[in-house]
């Protein structure tokens, strides 16, 4: 596709403006930027449902957040000193993205039908969904139904972070 | 503690666009089981217009009284998406089995639908108020800052 290319490009642009720049602040919007460029790239590859919770909470909800943690902290950029690029990361990190790639081979392709991932449990959902739940979006199907107990453990997680979070930032009241 | 924003077109602009915004979240959460959205979704739309209120107007402001309120409901949702789990063992089945919700005149299909919505409000409720609980948390700055 066409627009691919430019939307990755654009991702690591801003990915890499995201820890390069001084300004905390910009480091937040930048950010946000990247998760937008992400829902986008989603949004092209068909996954909507993903791209909508990326939209909103990447570039939404976690922006909001990071600029209220900076509020009560501090906008500079005081305790990160850049140091020279240490000599393990040059020699280590194209080995590991020379074994990603090598690894990224193997990979089936994008829509293969043949693939074990859409071999497997997948056609029993996409067949029966509405048969079973009346339900037409198969991924909220998924969620809520045929996966409802993961669902309901990752209510959980958001739930304790939401009281860890109150537990350790708010004080008691005078 | 946030204080209220003293802009005339942000207030007048916030109140133009917290309902409207609190108005999508309950859509795409309704919507979910037809298009994109769902549970989470819905619910961090709806953190977030009620986030948008405490910047606008302040956290003791009268115009974000739902924010503020809305607090005392943490743990509701998770309450309600246990619930059903436990209403489906109630009525003989797995948990989270919505074939065994005892819905009066549903059929089996009908009884999935109505459990996916009802889990959905349920995850919705939990994220909005931990949205909105974080936020708060995050803003919880006082005057005694210096004693630490």
């Amino acid at each position: 596709m066409i627009l691919e290319l430019p939307l990755l490009a654009f991702m690591v642009m801003t990915a890499a403006g995201a820890v390069l720049v001084k300004d905390l602040i910009s480091s937040v919007f930048i950010l946000g930027t990247y998760s937008f460029t992400l829902a986008l790239v989603w949004a092209l590859l068909g996954a909507v449902d993903v791209a909508f919770v990326e939209a909103v909470v990447g570039a939404g909800l976690a922006t909001v957040f990071f600029l209220l943690t900076l509020f009560v902290t501090s906008e500079e950029d005081t305790r990160i000193r850049r140091s020279s690029i240490p000599w393990t990361a040059l020699i280590g990190l194209p080995i590991v993205a020379i074994l990603l790639l090598y690894g990224a081979a193997d990979l089936p392709s994008f829509g293969d039908p043949l693939s074990p991932a859409s071999t497997h449990v997948s056609p029993v959902y996409l067949e029966g969904s509405v048969e079973q739940t009346r339900t037409p979006n198969v991924v909220t199907a998924i969620l809520m139904d045929y996966r409802a107990l993961d669902t309901l453990i990752e209510t959980i997680v958001i739930f304790t972070a939401g009281i860890a979070c109150a537990l350790i930032l708010r004080r008691a009241s005078p | 503690m946030i204080e209220a924003h003293d802009s005339v077109i942000i207030r007048t602009l916030g109140r133009l666009v917290i309902p409207i915004a609190q108005l999508f979240g309950i859509y795409v959460l309704v919507f979910g089981q037809y298009g994109p959205g769902g549970g989470f979704v819905g619910g961090v739309i709806l953190a977030a217009s009620m986030i948008l209120a405490v910047l606008i107007f302040g956290r003791d402001g009268p115009d974000s009284w739902l924010a503020t309120k809305v607090l005392h409901g943490d743990g509701l949702g998770l309450l309600i998406f246990a619930g059903v789990g436990g209403l489906c063992l109630i009525g003989g089945g797995q948990f989270l089995n919505y074939t065994h919700l005892q819905i009066p005149g549903l059929d089996d299909p009908s009884r999935h639908y109505v459990g996916i919505l009802l889990t959905q409000i349920g995850v919705a409720a939990d994220v909005a108020v931990t949205g909105v609980s974080i936020a708060i948390s995050l803003s919880a700055e006082d005057e005694d800052l210096s004693d630490d």
